[in-house]
């Protein structure tokens, strides 16, 4: 194996395309086939809290993105300096130290929306996404890769979340981002027809609801089978 | 690779200091945007008390704060209804005073009148506070001039469950408690209770409003924070009550 390793350094590969191959299914593998909510079972807890409507749903989404991404970014920069019998609060650290960034940004530009979020922006110190993924890829792995890595994660994490919330907003309240939908189709339909909303999807039961749902037809779709 | 003991207390203290030092710089430069952002919730949650929260998430931050400055005036008072001097009612942090004995407590009193016309008063606004099932839950209750009907109310929370006890922050929940009373029919103070379950009609009761399925405890402490403020302020509301009577008369 050896002599094999030093016969690929001393033939100097061209660099890496940016996007390669491998780079690309870095990104696509999380998305369906391998992705974290369907497939690893991961982030559940925040996948049913802030799905009730999409607006939230999408700054929750993009606030996962951020700290995934640079949470992989820091540590893989570091990961070569990280002494490993400290790493897992290593890197509780520097989740943490983001998370409350993005906390604070959003209490000082989006305050009606870190009210909305409460709690669940600070969760995500807690989403097993986030750490998962530091521990089996940043660590030991370069930057860019684990850029891509977390990118992939996160946006298969945000989708994910995303559809439960479409639903959910939907038939639980009638409408997709706080637009009307139902009552516009209503008023198509004369003044006595109504679409009624069921007040189940706004509870948490809801999302398990959907969730199990989607779950079911990805899995269908992609022979997924728990081993 | 196993490092020194002294490699990894090295590592952890040039760590906690770097990430230290990010998060208080952070802190110190939106420091001053996030007072600014919370004292306008504040105006906007005055305000919803008494207009409705679409037209507010029309304005403009600063339209905000040219309407509350043009609109709403306010007084202090203490337990006995008595005006406090030199305290000025935003600058009172109702959650602080709330761990006070209730003697020694501020109560800020919002006056919503006429553009520019201090003495047209349209409506008072009260701020409440309490605990709801996980967390504190607080609002504003708007009084019209009669000192009993209730114009309109706006009520936030801490912690509440989102889809049961959140919903306080609601419209269509809110606007259950719009033109009930909190004076029954001999002038005793009997607030508002919200009840247990929902669907049902409480149009015919004026101190009644329909509950939240699922959130009875959320429900139980919007009233008692309905019933122990309005308490507080009831010195101050029957000194108004008795002046308006006298210029009916």
């Amino acid at each position: 194996m050896s002599a094999e390793t030093i016969e690929k350094t001393i033939e100097k590969k061209p660099a890496e395309a940016l996007f390669s191959k491998r780079r690309k299914k870095l990104v696509s593998d999380p998305l369906v086939d391998d992705n974290p909510i369907t497939i690893q079972v991961l982030g559940i807890c925040s996948a049913l809290a802030v799905t009730t409507q999409m607006k939230p749903t999408l700054v929750m989404a993009i606030s996962v993105i951020f700290v995934v991404v640079m949470s992989n970014l820091t540590i893989s920069l570091m990961r070569n300096t990280i002494p490993s019998r400290v790493r897992i609060i290593v890197q509780l650290a520097v989740v943490a130290t983001l998370v409350t960034l993005v906390s604070e940004v959003l209490k000082a530009f989006a305050y009606d929306m870190y009210k909305e979020l409460s709690v669940f922006v600070g969760l995500i110190i807690t989403n097993c996404i986030v750490m998962g993924r530091l521990e089996a890829f940043a660590l030991g792995n370069k930057p860019y890769d684990s850029i891509l890595d977390g990118f992939g994660s996160a946006l298969g994490y945000s989708w994910i979340i995303l559809a439960v919330a479409f639903f959910r907003e939907l038939w639980g309240s009638g409408a997709v981002f706080g637009i009307p939908v139902f009552e516009y189709v209503s008023s198509l339909f004369g003044p006595d027809f109504k679409l009624a909303t069921n007040g189940l999807m706004v509870s948490p039961v809801g999302a398990f609801i959907i969730l199990g749902l989607i779950i079911w037809v990805q899995r269908t779709k992609t022979g997924y089978v728990e081993h | 690779m196993q490092q020194s003991n002294t490699y990894i207390i090295t590592f952890s203290v040039i760590l906690t200091v770097v990430l230290g030092l990010l998060l208080s710089g952070t802190s110190q430069v939106l420091g001053p945007m996030q007072k600014e952002a919370i004292a306008l919730d504040q105006k906007k949650q005055i305000l919803g008390a008494v207009i409705s929260g679409d037209e507010i998430a029309a304005m403009t931050p600063d339209e905000v704060n040219a309407y509350y400055g043009s609109h709403i005036a306010s007084t202090v008072v203490d337990v006995n209804g008595k005006e406090i001097a030199g305290a000025t009612a935003e600058g009172v942090d109702v959650a602080k005073n709330y761990k006070k004995p209730v003697e020694e407590r501020q109560f800020p009193v919002y006056i919503f009148h006429e553009e520019g016309n201090v003495s047209s008063v349209k409506s008072y606004i009260f701020p409440l506070y309490g605990a709801g099932l996980w967390d504190a839950i607080w609002g504003y209750l708007a009084l019209d001039t009669d000192m009993n009907t209730v114009g309109g109310i706006t009520l936030a929370h801490a912690g509440e469950t989102p889809g049961l006890g959140a919903r306080i922050t609601e419209p269509g929940v809110q606007a259950r408690f719009t033109g009930k009373e909190i004076f029954n029919e001999s002038g005793e103070l009997v607030a508002i209770q919200m009840q247990k379950g929902e669907g049902k009609d409480y149009s015919s009761n004026p101190h009644q409003v329909d509950g939240m399925s699922g959130a009875t405890i959320t429900g139980n402490g919007v009233n008692n924070m309905l019933k122990n403020y309005l308490g507080y302020y009831q010195a101050y509301i029957e000194s108004k009550k008795s002046s308006t009577a006298v210029a009916a008369l």
